[in-house]
């Protein structure tokens, strides 16, 4: 028995912690766990969606109990015998699963294909985008129906909605928990990987000085992916993905300053970045390339990421290497968003106006994309338009509603520079 | 798993098929009919039908006061059912894989059947 319970009540223990969890450490150790059992279940169950409601139960407990008693020695013990204790109530009149939990002890062996199997019936490609995102972040991550709300700004019965909605779509219309056949496999881990990439995007952009409140996305995203790069160890894609993420990672303590304020990618204090991270990740990229031909999307990106990582000055930018990068990137995938970026690598190469003129064509495509203006108004301030600068920047300020970008182009648009 | 697949023409797709010269437009067919052959294990009373063109429908709406006859289908748009199969296989993974390998018209929508 642990000495914290849920049968004993956990009566002013503190557990293991010995002090009051903080929400990152309980969103941690939930993590560690959630998914764990929720693959447990489902296999044992064969019902994604009883599985499903059963972990959230455990972990909505958990989240109520865990602050006030401490977390528990052993949570993943703790959250089982909930979800069972749950199970059995619930499912009374369902014999046979009731026989099923009622033998079911932990700790279970954990298959590893059962995670695996967890995460691709979460991101099957016939289930909405927002949907895998809820449910992945739901039955993989261990997040609640609430916190997903938050992090997404969306009302809380939406997600509620949408996740209702892709389990009744699983049972009914039989898709299936498995993993993907090989000729599958690599259509079917891009959906994942596109899931993954969303989520970390979501918590970066979003992210500001202040995270206190918010649950960091990144952080799963990173999670995620590792656990996948462990399951699939010889998909070059999940590692480049990987570091992807950490080569971000890596540098956002540079992001804000002193009074809280977004730091541009030129003025950030690189002495602030976490340089064994960036040269963690550049290695899992070279080793990751080594072993493979041809790099894929995430590996592309990742790799422009580390140029930029790696460069001691911003002057120091590798903006050749850089340009080339994205040329395969856009072979691979094309996008303006893409481009957009390419252009900025073709500013400092070919000079302003050919990346202005880069610009011009996107203008149809990127016109309510406030990167695109803000873009604009940096490179028309560079060639001395301060007036076409200050209304691109005004446009770039009407698009986003990202409170970090608003405070920047706002003191772009004040101060002219 | 019964599924029905609904196959949906577009007029770029139908405009394709008349462009067509006979011996060409044969291969089509014969692409399609090597198709069914394939998956003929997985078809439950026989292959399905091949739907007359749009302007052959007749739609009646039974949601007002009275009942309402109008020509044309029951969905405004370019795109339109033109056929459909029951079939019986594992679950949707083996649908899928079965119709990404269709042949003919652009649009296939699987729709699990009702037990």
């Amino acid at each position: 028995m642990t000495r914290n319970s849920p049968d004993t009540g956990g009566t002013g223990s503190t557990g293991s912690t010995g002090s009051t969890a903080t929400e990152a450490e309980l969103a941690r150790v939930v993590r560690d766990h959630a998914g764990q059992l929720a693959a447990a279940l489902m296999t044992l169950l064969g019902d994604f969606s009883a599985a499903e409601d059963l972990v959230q139960d455990a972990v909505e407990t958990a989240l109520r109990r865990w602050p006030v008693d401490g977390i528990p020695d052993r949570p993943d013990a703790w959250l089982f015998t909930v979800a069972r204790r749950r199970g059995l109530d619930l499912l009374r009149r369902q014999e046979n699963y009731r026989t099923k939990l009622e033998q079911l002890q932990w700790p279970v062996q954990p298959d590893p294909g059962d995670r695996l199997r967890l995460i691709f019936t979460c991101c099957h490609p016939a289930l909405p985008r927002t949907a895998q995102i809820a449910l992945t972040l739901r039955v993989v991550c261990g997040l609640t129906t609430a916190q997903i709300a938050a992090a997404f700004l969306t009302p809380e019965a939406t997600v509620a909605r949408r996740i209702t909605r892709a389990k009744r779509k699983i049972a009914d219309a039989a898709i299936p928990y498995r993993v993907p056949h090989d000729d599958e496999l690599p259509e079917r881990l891009a959906e994942v990987l596109a899931v993954i990439y969303l989520l970390f995007n979501e918590g970066y952009l979003s992210s500001t000085a202040d995270r206190a409140h918010s649950r960091d996305l990144v952080d799963d995203a990173e999670w995620l992916t590792a656990l996948l790069a462990g399951l699939l160890p010889n998909e070059p894609e999940i590692a480049g993905l990987l570091a992807l993420i950490r080569l971000h990672r890596a540098r956002t303590a540079a992001r804000f300053d002193a009074a809280s304020h977004l730091v541009l990618l030129q003025d950030q204090d690189r002495t602030r970045w976490n340089h064994e991270a960036i040269a963690a990740a550049a290695q899992l990229l070279t080793r990751t390339a080594r072993r493979h031909r041809a790099p894929g999307p995430y590996q592309l990106q990742a790799a422009i990421a580390a140029c930029h990582a790696e460069a001691r000055r911003w002057e120091e930018t590798d903006w050749e290497q850089i340009l080339v990068l994205y040329d395969m990137l856009l072979l691979l995938q094309p996008s303006p968003v893409t481009r957009l970026h390419r252009a900025i690598a073709l500013r400092y190469t070919r000079g302003i106006d050919p990346a202005l003129a880069e610009l011009a064509i996107l203008a149809d495509d990127l016109d309510r994309y406030p990167l695109y203006h803000a873009t604009r108004a940096q490179f028309f301030r560079e060639a001395g338009h301060t007036r076409r600068a200050r209304a691109a920047d005004q446009r770039a300020l009407e698009l986003t509603n990202n409170p970090a970008q608003q405070d920047l182009l706002q003191d772009r648009i004040a101060h002219g520079y | 798993m019964k599924y029905v697949l609904m196959f949906v023409d577009t007029p770029e797709f139908t405009a394709e098929l008349e462009a067509m010269g006979p011996e060409e437009r044969e291969q089509a067919y014969e692409r399609v009919r090597e198709w069914f052959a394939t998956h003929a294990d997985k078809f439950r009373g026989g292959i399905g039908s091949k739907l007359q063109g749009a302007h052959t429908a007749t739609t009646v709406r039974l949601d007002g006061p009275d009942p309402v006859v109008t020509d044309g289908p029951f969905m405004e748009g370019k795109e339109v059912i033109s056929g459909f199969s029951e079939i019986e296989v594992a679950d949707l993974d083996e649908a899928l894989r079965m119709v990404k390998t269709w042949p003919a018209c652009p649009i296939v929508e699987i729709r699990p059947v009702e037990s």
